[in-house]
């Protein structure tokens, strides 16, 4: 190294960043910046609707307010049908993503073709939404909680799978060659080696998966898949404001209920 | 160790087991099968409560098979339509990240405990739990009647769950710093904005960034699905072709969303494993 660079190298002012990196972030700022600009203005929103915009919540929240309480008592049956709906769909979750995971999983798998089609199922579970879910759903058995069970279920395959599938292979192998020097079969091996390391991380996973469900299952209504949503459309179709926001205020309770729930097992597990 | 185990059990008249078993994540049995039975009953009670159709269901099986069968091949005809609702998904989930990021961190700093006074820190919590409690289809329908239908309302929808989904996390990693630095920085008599740019700032900007491109992958995948109650985007086309039984389109449709939560994963990917 000559004397210049080594001049260069100790500057008489401390700078975090040398003047090419201070380039480059700029470059980058700007390009995100431009993204940005690119999106919002071939959106075409039309700016003058922000202009009654305020006028127009506040219209909303008058109508509103007071809630129509007396509504609660038509609520309760749908509620707990929402409930239900989502943790029958975790709970199918659970028997599906299982296997699905083990093959998804780089060690468990049994070549390169059985761990690419885990990965695909995976994938693709989780880059199609449970509300389009529901639609394909509704399609087939017709509108009802059994098609959002299914629609909570397909959804949550991809969430479950890949978490799991990523714990098995960051297990210990110790136990696994442990296990296997003793001659066991590939199920033994499963049960006692690999499972017990991934069974807190399993539960862990379907108790949070479960907590999201419960907001999931709210809107698959829309659809007509049963739960909540269904009353929600029909008094916002109707504009029956004062119900809705009885409707919205019992989500409200159920959903930080089901999330306190879920951060209390989690925080036990681990 | 053993034999002292051993020797400990027989003095406290406690006999070693005969046979090994896998030790269980909760000990105590009564719990463990009373959570056992529970779960049957509760599984039995919800099956019970649930109205399904049988019959209907009966009926729908060859109608599942014929809506497979009508999905296959896929219809690619109409690509433009299809690509304008594309890009116009992936328009609305950049637009909304990006101005999610901006509005996550003022949100996020008033949500962490450790900078803000308590006032401060309750009302950005209470923000943060009232937004994430709701689904973004509801948000949704609530700026569809506010701003009209079109994309301008799926833009807001999902710049709401970004900015408090961001924030929520950024909060949560600020309370979680060591408190050495914050103290140093405090006692060389620093004012806020110094304390945000000299401390805050080099712990939390790169998971802030790895959350926020993490954010943007689920807002693409959001944004497929805030056009089925009007708020644009290719999921209003999908609402659509499901309506008017366009199921070879469809398809099509599905597989691009796919294809585009794909890219958008490994990008994702990419981007987070070159800032770690």
């Amino acid at each position: 190294m000559t004397d210049v660079k080594h001049a260069k190298k100790y500057p008489e002012i401390w700078q975090r960043f040398t003047p090419r990196e201070t380039l480059l972030r700029y470059v980058w700022y700007m390009s995100v910046v431009g993204i940005a600009v690119w999106s919002v203005s071939n959106l075409n929103i039309p700016w003058f609707y922000f202009l009654d915009a305020h006028v127009q919540a506040g219209d909303l929240l008058t109508r509103m307010w007071p809630p129509a309480w007396g509504y609660v008592d038509q609520l309760l049956g749908a509620l707990l049908e929402t409930v239900h709906i989502a943790t029958l769909g975790t709970a199918v979750t659970v028997v599906i993503s299982f296997p699905i995971a083990f093959l998804a999983a780089r060690n468990t798998t049994y070549n390169k073709a059985t761990w690419l089609f885990g990965r695909l199922i995976l994938v693709t579970s989780r880059s199609v939404n449970t509300v389009i879910w529901g639609l394909l759903f509704v399609a087939i058995f017709g509108p009802g909680a059994l098609a959002g069970i299914w629609a909570i279920a397909l959804r949550s395959i991809g969430f479950t799978g890949k978490l799991i599938a990523e714990a098995i292979e960051e297990i210990d192998q110790g136990p696994v060659e442990a296990i296997e020097s003793t001659g066991a079969s590939r199920m033994q091996v499963l049960w006692f080696g690999i499972l017990p390391q991934v069974l807190p991380v399993i539960y862990g996973t379907v108790v949070y998966r479960w907590d999201i469900n419960i907001r999931e299952s709210t809107v698959l209504g829309f659809v007509g898949a049963g739960g909540i949503g269904i009353l929600l459309y029909s008094s916002v179709n109707q504009f029956l404001w004062r119900e809705v926001s009885v409707i919205l205020i019992s989500v409200f309770i159920v959903v930080v209920i089901s999330e306190f729930i879920s951060a209390a097992v989690r925080e036990r597990i681990t | 160790m053993t034999t002292a185990n051993q020797a400990q059990n027989s003095q406290n008249n406690v006999p070693v087991p005969r046979e090994w078993h896998t030790i269980k994540l909760i000990q105590n049995p009564y719990y463990r099968y009373g959570l056992i039975v529970a779960t049957i009953a509760y599984f039995i009670f919800a099956l019970t409560t649930l109205e399904v159709d049988w019959s209907r269901i009966y009926t729908g099986l060859p109608r599942a098979g014929d809506i497979f069968v009508r999905m296959v091949p896929p219809d690619f005809s109409r690509w433009s339509l299809l690509t304008r609702g594309i890009l116009e998904s992936v328009q609305i989930a950049l637009a909304a990240s990006f101005f999610g990021m901006i509005l996550a961190i003022p949100l996020g700093l008033c949500g962490a405990r450790n900078l803000v006074p308590k006032p401060v820190y309750l009302v950005a919590r209470s923000i943060i739990v009232l937004t994430r409690s709701f689904h973004e289809i509801i948000i949704a329908i609530f700026f569809v009647k506010i701003f009209g239908f079109g994309p301008l309302a799926g833009v807001l929808t999902l710049i709401v769950a970004s900015t408090n989904f961001i924030a929520k996390m950024l909060a949560e990693d600020i309370e979680n710093m060591p408190a050495g630095q914050l103290e140093a920085i405090r006692a060389t008599g620093a004012s806020f904005p110094k304390l945000l740019i000299y401390c805050i700032s080099p712990q939390a900007l790169p998971r802030y960034l790895g959350v926020s491109i993490y954010r943007l992958d689920a807002n693409i995948r959001h944004s497929t699905v805030v056009g089925i109650v009007g708020a644009g985007g290719i999921g209003q086309v999908l609402a659509a072709t499901f309506t008017r039984y366009d199921y070879d389109f469809s398809l099509a449709i599905l597989m691009c969303i796919v294809g585009l939560v794909f890219v958008g994963e490994f990008f994702s990917n990419w981007v987070r494993g070159r800032l770690r």
